[in-house]
Parts: structure tokens; C-alpha cells; sequence
């Protein structure tokens, strides 16, 4: 492969912009060399040149994946590095951030090197860590911030365990505030959570499900942001999914406290709902929300309320699903499915392309304080060549992930990833693999 | 001596209603299919109070009767619904402490399926177990009771019962009290007697009642008396003593005090209002034993008599759409 690839004729996704435009785009030495209009008409005699004609298609920057779970170290029949970055790679995802909560956890910075090491040896795309907030996720000491900073630790949370005492989460955020780090926190009250597996309504109380009040997020949300505006950290949410803590939100956005947050894509396409007849698939931690939640989650990710949309990549064996809805364990795979789930919102009308990418990859990498996320000469040839129109319908068998639990089996999908570059270097090719 | 079972048939002519090969809650039936259980169920009254009470509606059909929550009530009930319609019946108790994972659960109903059983009961601590079970099997399959969720032939049997006392089972006004948040007797009733057009009215403390209740289209009341004035029935909900120690309510006598029946609470009621309970009672924490054994109003004992007839009546409809479903695979 020469170092030099022309992707021309493509429909180019400025998410740093905001602009769709007609164009070619140049990658060398794995790096964006230029790109615009005229750019294959200039370069035609161009030797040494590996030439891909997107046929009018989109590219994008990759998407940055800010809270993944892969099950290495301690959970490998769960997701490898190997099956979780073919699925990343087969969903445009170009750098996924995996979470802290593997067995042992990462609270050591040789479970990074651990990590970097293996994700070099087998994973196609990108992988970033966070490191875990407090020892051992417990909640009580924190962790080695500044050593697991200095191996790589792009933010630090106890990934889906809340951290309930505010006295370890001020000291927590005013030690990583001094490291300029990032605290990434599950903002769910867990006295409230513990016992629940449905948001409490009459839809829980129907199905004879134990119900979580919604308002456990927005309690938990406001204690952070008391607590932000103590410490002074900068604090992201990983995943809010209700009116109340939106609004509590926005009440810090305005009052200029450094916060932002995530929603992940499946709060955003399915509400409470789709868990009738107890179909454990659709069991998330938070739970699946009423559907004027879902509408509002939407619109903050529209208006830019919500910075980052994530998959919450969760995969889980076949028998911890095929269990009484409470016992089941909760969560779904989502490299694979987040580009094609959250184009539901752009065909939906609720927001363009740019705007999409702008939370799938600019927003987060700025966040995390990566190069990435951004369709600029000199930026990193992270890119994600899609057609968002493509019908398909989705076959769990057919996910490259290790689990295959997923909400959308057999569901109509509409927009597909056609191939994805790393670095410059492709390493997805739908057209090869359908063909081979 | 009766070998054949009653005939379910309205006398018009017209197919009969419950069309069903399951029955997991009340929610999905009609107002048809709940009076056809109930037709079928008076006329096993009336055969479980003669010398000879067998008959043959599943002979040749087994029954398992398979409980991974305690209840000897519930059980022996449909034991003897089983046996008189001439079942082999089988129980399985498994203890929660035995099943550590639902895919016991799973894996129980294979094996139960590979043994050809024609009617499985479960009664299960999750709600949506049943369902879940019903999923792996083939068989009939009929819920006595999935966490919260549902307890149907509970609420078919207070249906019975109130009709036989009243004379109807509609337009009466019915108060169900107590623990409505932790039970599946108040959900599976609320749907039966709201289907059937009654007025029902719930009386709790806030921390026994299930998030929006209200919009099973019931009155919701704090204050016992109040939801007992004019009641035709008042049915009472068992509260656990585990929920009495200041995690619910503050105490078990603040809890009798205000949500206790007795004598001078009743009063509100209708002169003829019968009281209700599905058992096992907690005499002095829901129910003062005075009301409890008070022969005028109490049909608790009642209860369990229709019982055994409602669910006799649920298992030979059951077993008519198995032989029916077979006779025309047969024919095929």
C-alpha cells in the first residue's frame, strides 16, 4: 500500500464547521493532507496514488467512542480486543475508550500497559483508557490519578457504579482538578437505583417491576454539580437520559461551571416501552425512559445540551439475558449499531450530518484531548466512509462482537458504514468482506 | 357418578369464549372469557359439595404443578382442582435457595418439556418468570402468581365469590386495602374488576402504592374509612411483617391502627359488604380477628372453596383447547 490514498467524489462531514460539502480528500502519511473540491481533477496524473471513489457517499471523522466495555482484563468470553475493535472498526468507531471496570480493574497502571499491549497486538482501531476513580471501584479511596495519568488514563470514573459518598467524590474531583484530568461520573443515586430495573411509572408498576424513580438521576446529578462548583473539576456525565437532570444541566451550562455530558444512543432511539413482555435486551443501567424523555434527550443533543452521544458498548453472555427480567443483567452491544442507530435522528429531521458527528467525534475528542474528531489537514485520517441511506436489516448473528445482545435484532436499519480508515489505513472494507 | 365435564357452551349456541392455550394474567382476557370461567367454575361448586367429586376432563393428562415460591394454599389448591378432573398431577417445589439462577429456570422447563406434561402451573418470585417459562414449553401453562405481576385465577376466584354473594359482578363498588405496591392479588384485580365495569377504590399509606396507580382507573385514599363508605366489598391485602419495622409503615400498631379492619371501620361499609382476603391472614396487623371470623361478613373460607373450582374450571378450558388443538392437527 503506497502511503498516499485520494478518497474522491465523497460528500465531506465538517462536524468543526458545520458544513456537507462535494469533494476529495487527500490522506497521507496517515494524516489529512488537504482536501476540497477540484482535488482528484488536480492530482489525475498523481502517481503512487491509491485511489477510492466514494460515489457521492459520506465521510466523516471517526467516531469516538467514549464508553466501551471490553472484557479484557478478566472477561474475554464477553468482548476481546480482537472481536470488540473488529465490531468498532465494522461501526465506524475509530477510537473507543474502554471503561475501568474489567476484573482486576483499572486501577493499576500495568492493567494499561496490559491493555495497550494487547489492543496493539489485535484491535484495528484506537483504544484510550479510563482509569478508575477510586481503588478498586469501591468508592471509598481514590485511585493512583497521577500514575495512571502519566500511563495513558484519558478520565477517570467509576464506570456503572455511582460513587455514593460525597465526602471520597469532593476529594476525588478537587485531586484530579489539580491533574487537569477529567472525572467522568454515573450520576444515579443508588440507594434509589439498587433496587430497581424499570423507571418507576405506571408502566413498572404494570409489569409488577421494582421501579427507579427518574428523579434518582437528577438527584445525583445536582449533588456532582454542587460538588463542581466546589472543587472546580471538570466533570462530564456518562450518560443522562431524563428531563430533570437535562435541566439541571443547563442550569450549570448557564451558571458557566465546566460540565458536560454523554447520552447514549439507545436512550436516544427507544423508550420504557419496548421492555413489555419483559424482553431483557432492552435492560439498561439507567433504565429505558419515558418517551417524553426520549424527545427531550434528543433535542439536548440537537442543541448541543448533550455534548457526546456514546454506544455504551455492553456485551453479556447469552445466559446472564435469558433470565426473569430482574435478575437479568443489563446493557447491549452498541459499536456495531451506534452510527446506523443514530442516524434515526438525522433521517427523524431532529439535526444534520455535521451536527451528528459533531457529538459522535469532535465533541468527545476535544474532550478527552485527542487530535482526532475533526475533518482538517493535519488531523489524523481517522474516517468513517458511510452511506446513510443504505436499508438493511440487522442479524445479531452476523455482529462481530463477542455477545450478541443487542435491542435491534431483526429491526430495520437504515444507513451503513462502507468502510473506515485508521490512521489512514483502511481497516474496514464492506465491499471486500461481502465479496470474500 | 359424572364422567364427562359440565358443558361450557353458552346455551345459544355460540362458540364458547376463552380461546386461550395459556392463562397468565388477567390482562389480554375479555369480559367472554371471564364469564365463561366463572359459568364453568358455579357448576364445580356445586359438584365439589357431592360425595362423589371426580370426573374425567384430563384423564390421561398430567399436570405439574411447579412452585419456586412457598405456598401451600396456592399449591394444594390446584392439586385438588387436578386431581377431581381426574389429572396425574405432579409437584415440584423448588426452593429460591436451590435456584440460584434463572437458567434453572430455563433449563427446568426443558426438562419438564421433554417429559410431555400437558398443563404446567408456576408460581414464581419474578415477575415475568412465567412468561419467560412459558416461552421454552409447549404445554399449557397457567401463572399462580409472578412477583408482583399477576396472580389471575386469585382475582377469578374473588370474582366468583363476589358474583355468588352479590349476585353480580358489576356496577358494585369494591375497596381493596392495604399492600397494593409488593401485590399481584391487587394487580390481577384491579384489571378483573375494572373490565367488568365495578368501581375500585384503593385504600394505602403513599408508601404502599405502586408508582401511578391511579391510571388502572381507581380512586386512590389515604384514609381507610373514607375509601370503605358505601363499599360493597372490601377486600384485604396481607402486608408482610418484614414491611412493618419502619421500611414501609412506622409500626405494625401504627399500621392497624389506621389501615386495620375492624368492626368500627366496616361500619362505613354497606350493611351487607363482605370482607375479602386472599390468606394467609395476619390477624391484628390487617384484619382484627372479630372481622375475620365474623360469619355475617367474612367469605375468606369461601374463598379457598372457589377456588378450587375456578381453577378447575381454568384447566378443563385449558385441556378443551389442548384436545381440540390436537383433534385438528389430527385431522390435518
Amino acid at each position: 500500500m503506497t502511503a498516499r490514498t485520494l478518497l474522491t467524489d465523497a460528500r465531506l462531514i465538517d462536524p468543526e464547521a458545520g458544513t456537507e460539502t462535494r469533494g476529495d480528500l487527500l490522506i497521507e502519511n496517515g494524516r489529512i493532507a488537504r482536501l476540497g473540491a477540484g482535488l482528484a481533477a488536480a492530482m489525475a496524473d498523481a502517481p503512487d496514488l491509491r485511489r477510492i471513489d466514494c460515489a457521492g457517499r459520506a465521510l466523516a471523522p471517526g467516531i469516538v467512542d467514549m464508553r466501551v466495555f471490553i472484557g479484557e482484563p478478566g472477561a474475554r468470553h464477553r468482548e476481546s480486543y480482537r472481536t470488540g475493535g473488529l465490531a468498532a472498526a465494522a461501526g465506524g468507531v475509530t477510537t473507543l475508550v474502554a471503561q475501568p471496570d474489567t476484573e482486576p480493574p483499572v486501577d493499576d497502571p500495568a492493567v494499561i500497559e496490559f491493555i495497550a499491549r494487547r489492543a496493539a497486538e489485535v484491535c484495528p482501531v484506537r483504544v484510550r483508557v479510563m482509569g478508575a476513580l477510586t481503588r478498586g471501584l469501591q468508592g471509598r479511596q481514590m485511585s493512583e490519578m497521577g500514575f495512571l495519568q502519566d500511563a495513558g488514563a484519558v478520565a477517570f470514573t467509576d464506570a456503572d457504579r455511582p460513587v455514593a459518598d460525597p465526602t471520597v467524590m469532593a476529594r476525588c474531583m478537587r485531586y484530579a482538578a489539580s491533574l487537569g484530568a477529567l472525572v467522568v461520573h454515573h450520576p444515579q443515586e443508588p440507594h434509589f437505583a439498587r433496587a430497581g430495573c424499570a423507571t418507576a411509572g405506571f408502566f413498572s408498576t404494570k409489569l409488577g417491576l421494582p421501579g427507579v424513580p427518574a428523579m434518582a438521576e437528577r438527584m445525583m446529578l445536582e449533588r456532582d454539580l454542587a460538588l463542581v462548583e466546589m472543587t472546580g473539576a471538570r466533570y462530564h456525565a456518562d450518560m443522562l437520559s431524563t428531563r430533570g437532570a437535562l435541566e439541571a444541566l443547563r442550569r450549570a451550562r448557564a451558571q458557566g461551571l465546566p460540565v458536560t455530558a454523554a447520552a447514549s444512543v439507545h436512550h436516544l432511539t427507544l423508550n420504557e416501552f419496548d421492555i413489555a413482555d419483559y424482553r431483557t435486551f432492552f435492560k439498561f443501567d439507567p433504565p429505558l425512559r419515558a418517551e417524553e424523555d426520549r424527545a427531550a434527550l434528543v433535542e439536548a443533543v440537537a442543541e448541543g445540551l448533550i455534548d457526546v452521544i456514546v454506544s455504551s458498548h455492553l456485551p453479556q453472555d447469552e445466559e446472564l439475558k435469558r433470565l426473569p427480567f430482574e435478575q437479568a443483567a443489563p446493557g447491549a452491544v452498541g459499536l456495531e449499531t451506534l452510527l446506523p442507530a443514530a442516524l434515526q435522528m438525522v433521517h427523524a429531521g431532529a439535526m444534520d450530518l455535521p451536527t451528528l458527528f459533531r457529538r459522535l467525534s469532535l465533541a468527545p475528542a476535544r474532550l478527552l484531548g485527542l487530535d482526532c474528531g475533526r475533518l482538517a489537514p493535519g488531523a489524523p485520517a481517522d474516517l468513517v466512509l458511510f452511506d446513510p441511506d443504505a436499508p438493511w436489516v440487522l442479524d445479531r448473528a452476523r455482529l462481530r462482537s463477542r455477545s450478541k445482545n443487542t435491542p435491534f435484532d431483526l429491526r430495520r436499519m437504515q444507513g451503513r458504514v462502507l468502510a473506515t480508515f485508521v490512521g489512514g489505513r483502511q481497516v474496514f472494507d464492506r465491499a471486500a468482506e461481502e465479496a470474500a | 357418578m359424572t364422567s364427562a365435564s359440565p358443558d361450557a357452551a353458552p346455551p345459544d349456541g355460540a362458540a364458547p369464549a376463552f380461546a386461550h392455550r395459556r392463562l397468565l394474567g388477567i390482562e389480554g382476557l375479555s369480559r367472554d372469557d371471564v364469564t365463561a370461567i366463572l359459568d364453568l367454575a358455579d357448576r364445580y361448586v356445586a359438584q365439589n359439595r357431592r360425595a362423589d367429586k371426580k370426573i374425567d376432563a384430563l384423564r390421561g393428562m398430567t399436570q405439574i404443578n411447579l412452585f419456586f415460591e412457598n405456598s401451600t394454599r396456592t399449591q394444594a389448591s390446584f392439586e385438588i382442582a387436578g386431581k377431581r378432573l381426574g389429572a396425574d398431577v405432579m409437584n415440584m417445589s423448588l426452593q429460591t435457595s436451590s435456584i440460584k439462577k434463572g437458567e434453572t429456570l430455563l433449563d427446568t422447563a426443558a426438562t419438564l418439556n421433554a417429559m410431555h406434561p400437558d398443563i404446567i402451573v408456576v408460581r414464581h418470585q419474578h415477575s415475568g418468570a412465567v412468561a419467560l417459562l412459558a416461552q421454552k414449553v409447549n404445554c399449557a401453562v397457567v401463572n399462580a402468581g409472578d412477583g408482583r405481576h399477576e396472580h389471575p385465577t386469585q382475582a377469578l376466584l374473588d370474582a366468583l365469590t363476589i358474583r355468588r354473594r352479590k349476585g353480580r359482578l358489576r356496577r358494585l363498588t369494591v375497596a381493596i386495602c392495604g399492600d397494593v405496591a409488593h401485590s399481584r392479588v391487587a394487580r390481577s384485580n384491579m384489571i378483573l374488576l375494572g373490565l367488568m365495569d365495578n368501581r375500585v377504590r384503593l385504600a394505602a399509606p403513599p408508601t404502599l402504592l405502586p408508582p401511578d396507580v391511579g391510571r388502572y382507573g381507581v380512586e386512590v385514599f389515604h384514609d381507610m374509612e373514607e375509601a370503605l363508605e358505601g363499599a360493597d366489598v372490601v377486600m384485604m391485602l396481607r402486608l408482610q411483617k418484614e414491611r412493618m419495622d419502619g421500611a414501609y409503615v412506622p409500626s405494625q400498631r401504627e399500621y392497624f391502627h389506621r389501615y386495620g379492619l375492624d368492626h368500627r371501620k366496616l361500619a362505613r361499609a354497606r350493611p351487607d359488604a363482605i370482607v375479602m382476603h386472599p390468606g394467609p391472614m395476619n390477624r391484628g396487623v390487617e384484619i382484627d380477628s372479630l372481622v375475620a371470623d365474623d360469619i355475617d361478613r367474612s367469605v375468606i373460607a369461601e374463598q379457598v372453596e372457589m377456588g378450587v373450582a375456578v381453577r378447575m374450571a381454568v384447566l378443563d378450558l385449558l385441556a378443551r383447547n389442548i384436545r381440540a388443538e390436537r383433534a385438528q392437527e389430527a385431522a390435518r
